[in-house]
């Protein structure tokens, strides 16, 4: 354990209440396993931003899953993560869905999903495909593979998500408090540095790009500190053992060979133009929407969800009326509550220490 | 989203590749690696190399938490 | 509670908890259940202490062990983490149309191996046989009758300055395991199924004040933790830097997305002793072949009231909550 706090040294007296915000899951986890929030400053606050690809997939998207999971005949292959996000009636998840006899396979790669498509010609097999930038390009050459292979019994529900349309709807949105972000490291493995310079050059936010090791992070807040006591807002590059200016081009050029960019609701802030990718239509006999002619609204129900205030800032979880009543870890409502270190469920866990 | 684990490359298959850890195999695919070596370090997530370790700037980024441990003593 | 049962019920965490509070002690509601340690201390001319345990592990075969070495070591731990001398094993198998004879007679050594090395007598059993489909190759029930010879072990023991120690590396089991069922080859990560009655003596012979003992299987380290502060008002804080996890365990979990604190143990025990003889107790484990890599992991504190609590590497703080359900695989 090191005798002084990695912070110390870090003047923010002229900073005022600092609040920043790290927009990827794999941050939001890693920050409470290190315990970094217990460390920081005085008055700087780091935020889990929407940065969950299974928590902001809204529950219409995974009611039209479920209903999916249960018809003859298909096969649901899924990552671990999505195996308990709810749907919009309580208690309703793919898991609940397996034990009533639904076939659901947890796989590791969408290549494994492939696979079992293969290894099963009798059924139709559909892979959830979530996560962003960094997930894309793989489900983008299960899907080549499959199309070249001539897989036929093999299809995705593409829930991908882009980051930076998200990112910019949040800076824009109004009472946006944040003053500067963590970027997730391996999203600008592929999307390279400049994929996150619109953050400083067009919101006059810092934006560092950062690994996941503590070491990592503590360095990418230090940066970020340093840079708002300068008043000079920028984007750096912490991770740069693994993320280049311009990112990675087979899988940028595999990901828009295969997807396209359309407008997607993301749980808790709405309706996104740009904010999902779609399968282009070259691909369509590999994509689950049209094969099972699956309508996912379009449109938001009414939700009591206040995740979107939560993540902007511009409400405490203890100030939802629904959080630790309504929306607890065991039966989340949104996405701050589902992430199980999102801001709620990190507020739910940590009340009173 | 991110979860991703440093896996050197012990053998290439065309695309099929397995990558090593702690003595652990594991099965990955270097589809978005150009010109991938044995012996070079790759960045894997959902089976998937996404990037190249740059063991150099691995190097600068140990230093640079290295010298603040210094400072901080 | 739901009306299905689905696979979190079996985790070990607290679905699995509600259902024995809220269907099954209330059923069968007596002393010996309600107390709920790991098997019951029972009244008589000589104290008994009695235990079941069901294996239901996929695969049979892993490295280090296999379901028959796990369901002699299981019920013989779960006696002698209450004190108890573990004597005579039951052994009920359910076993699946189809399986091969070799593998059942592999299993049946294993057993007789390991009942062997715990020094336990196999005296009465079962034998079934269902349907292909209908059992996952073969399901094992041990249950095991021991005399108590270390009393007062409970929970309700434990105090402020306590030390908690662990007899050595922690996620092994659950590593081996998922590995082995995720086709990840080579890599030396084997299960430390072992039995743990003499490794009890060795501490007791110390002279170590013990709380309380448990085995750290379903649920992992940070799940027996926290049944042991339930309801007590304490705390307990971890170091982070003082757990002993092998490189390749972690890297295992890392590349699953598990955490090793979470992962089954079928080898380990944690000991509370009392502060002022953790030293004693320590060495003692250390001297065992079973407890080379003994280490004091934390202490009973008033740093997290009520929670299990850890002091991160970085001098921060994380809560270590009970398994809510079964760990999933992750890529976020």
């Amino acid at each position: 354990m090191p005798c002084v706090n990695p912070f110390a040294g870090i003047n923010t007296a002229q900073l005022g209440a600092v609040r920043l915000m790290e927009v990827c899951g794999t941050h939001t986890m890693a920050i409470a396993r290190a315990g970094i929030k217990r460390i920081l400053p005085k008055d700087v606050t780091l935020i889990s931003g929407p940065g969950c690809p299974v928590c902001v997939t809204p529950p219409e998207v995974i009611d039209t899953i479920l209903a999916l999971s249960s018809k003859k005949g298909v096969t649901i292959a899924t990552y671990g993560d999505m195996l308990r996000v709810p749907g919009s009636r309580r208690g309703d998840n793919l898991a609940r869905r397996r034990a009533l006899g639904a076939s659901v396979e947890t796989v590791f790669s969408a290549m494994d999903a492939v696979d079992y498509a293969k290894s099963f010609p009798g059924r139709e097999v559909v892979f959830l495909g979530i996560g962003f930038e960094t997930t894309a390009p793989g489900t983008a050459a299960a899907i080549l593979s499959a199309h070249d292979e001539g897989v036929r019994n093999f299809s995705v529900i593409s829930v991908l998500k882009l980051v930076e349309p998200a990112l910019r709807a949040l800076a824009q949105s109004e009472g946006f408090n944040v003053q500067g972000f963590l970027c997730p490291g391996h999203v600008a493995s592929v999307i390279g540095e400049e994929g996150f310079a619109f953050l400083p050059r067009d919101y006059g936010l810092p934006a560092v790009i950062s690994g996941f090791e503590p070491q990592d992070i503590i360095l990418s807040i230090r940066r970020l500190l340093a840079m708002l006591e300068t008043g000079r807002p920028g984007l750096e590059n912490q991770y740069s053992r693994a993320v280049s200016r311009d990112g990675n081009p087979l899988a940028l050029a595999m990901l828009h060979q295969v997807f396209e960019p359309r407008r997607d609701i993301w749980r808790g802030l709405g309706a996104i133009d740009g904010g999902g990718l779609a399968i282009r239509p070259e691909y369509s006999a590999a994509d689950a929407e049209k094969k099972f002619y699956l309508e996912i609204s379009e449109v938001t129900a009414e939700t009591p969800c206040r995740c979107g205030q939560v993540i902007t800032g511009r409400m405490q979880p203890a100030d939802c009326p629904l959080f630790g009543e309504t929306c607890v870890p065991e039966d989340p409502v949104g996405p701050c509550m589902v992430s199980s270190e999102g801001a709620c469920a990190a507020a739910y866990k940590y009340q009173g220490i | 989203m991110c979860l991703a684990v440093p896996l050197k490359i012990v053998e290439i298959d065309g695309v099929n590749a397995v990558g090593e850890i702690e003595g652990l195999r594991r099965k990955m695919r270097l589809d978005f690696i150009k010109e991938p070596k044995i012996g070079e370090y790759v960045v894997v997530h959902a089976g998937f190399a996404i990037e190249r370790l740059s063991i150099e700037e691995a190097r600068l980024n140990i230093a640079e938490w290295e010298a603040l441990e210094n400072a901080l003593r | 509670m739901d009306e299905i049962i689905t696979l979190d019920y079996g985790s070990g965490g607290k679905k699995t908890a509600s259902l024995i509070d809220k269907l099954i002690v209330p059923a069968f509601c007596n002393p010996a259940l309600s107390a709920l340690g790991d098997g019951a201390v029972l009244a008589g001319s000589a104290r008994l202490v009695f235990s079941t345990d069901s294996f239901v592990v996929n695969p049979l075969f892993f490295p280090g062990g296999d379901i028959g070495k796990l369901s002699v070591c299981g019920t013989v731990n779960d006696i002698a983490m209450c004190g108890g001398d573990p004597k005579y094993l039951s052994l009920a198998l359910i076993i699946e149309e189809g399986v091969p004879m070799n593998v059942l007679s592999l299993v049946i050594a294993s057993i007789k191996a390991a009942a062997e090395a715990a020094g336990v007598v196999i005296v009465t059993g079962d034998t079934k046989v269902v349907e292909r489909g209908k059992a996952d190759g073969i399901y094992i029930n041990t249950s095991g009758v021991g005399f108590l010879k270390y009393p007062g072990l409970a929970p309700e023991m434990i105090q402020d300055g306590d030390a908690v120690l662990i007899s050595g590396t922690i996620g092994d089991h659950g590593a081996a395991v998922m590995l082995a069922r995720n086709g990840i080859s080579d890599g030396e990560i084997t299960s430390d199924c072992a039995p743990l009655n003499t490794l009890v003596d060795a501490l007791f012979e110390s002279g170590a004040a013990v709380r309380i003992l448990r085995d750290p299987t379903r649920g992992g380290v940070a799940t027996t933790l926290n049944e042991f502060i339930e309801g007590a008002g304490r705390g307990i804080e971890l170091e982070e830097t003082a757990l002993p996890i092998r490189a390749d365990v972690q890297a295992a979990c890392d590349i699953l997305g598990f955490d090793p604190l979470y992962c089954a143990n079928e080898g380990k025990l944690i000991a509370i002793v009392s502060g002022e003889t953790a030293q004693a107790a320590l060495s003692a484990l250390r001297k065992h072949p079973l407890g080379g890599n003994a280490a004091v992991i934390g202490r009973v504190s008033g740093r997290y009231p009520g929670r299990v609590g850890m002091n991160t590497a970085f001098g921060g703080g994380r809560v270590l909550q009970k398994l809510a359900g079964a760990q999933l695989p992750r890529i976020c």
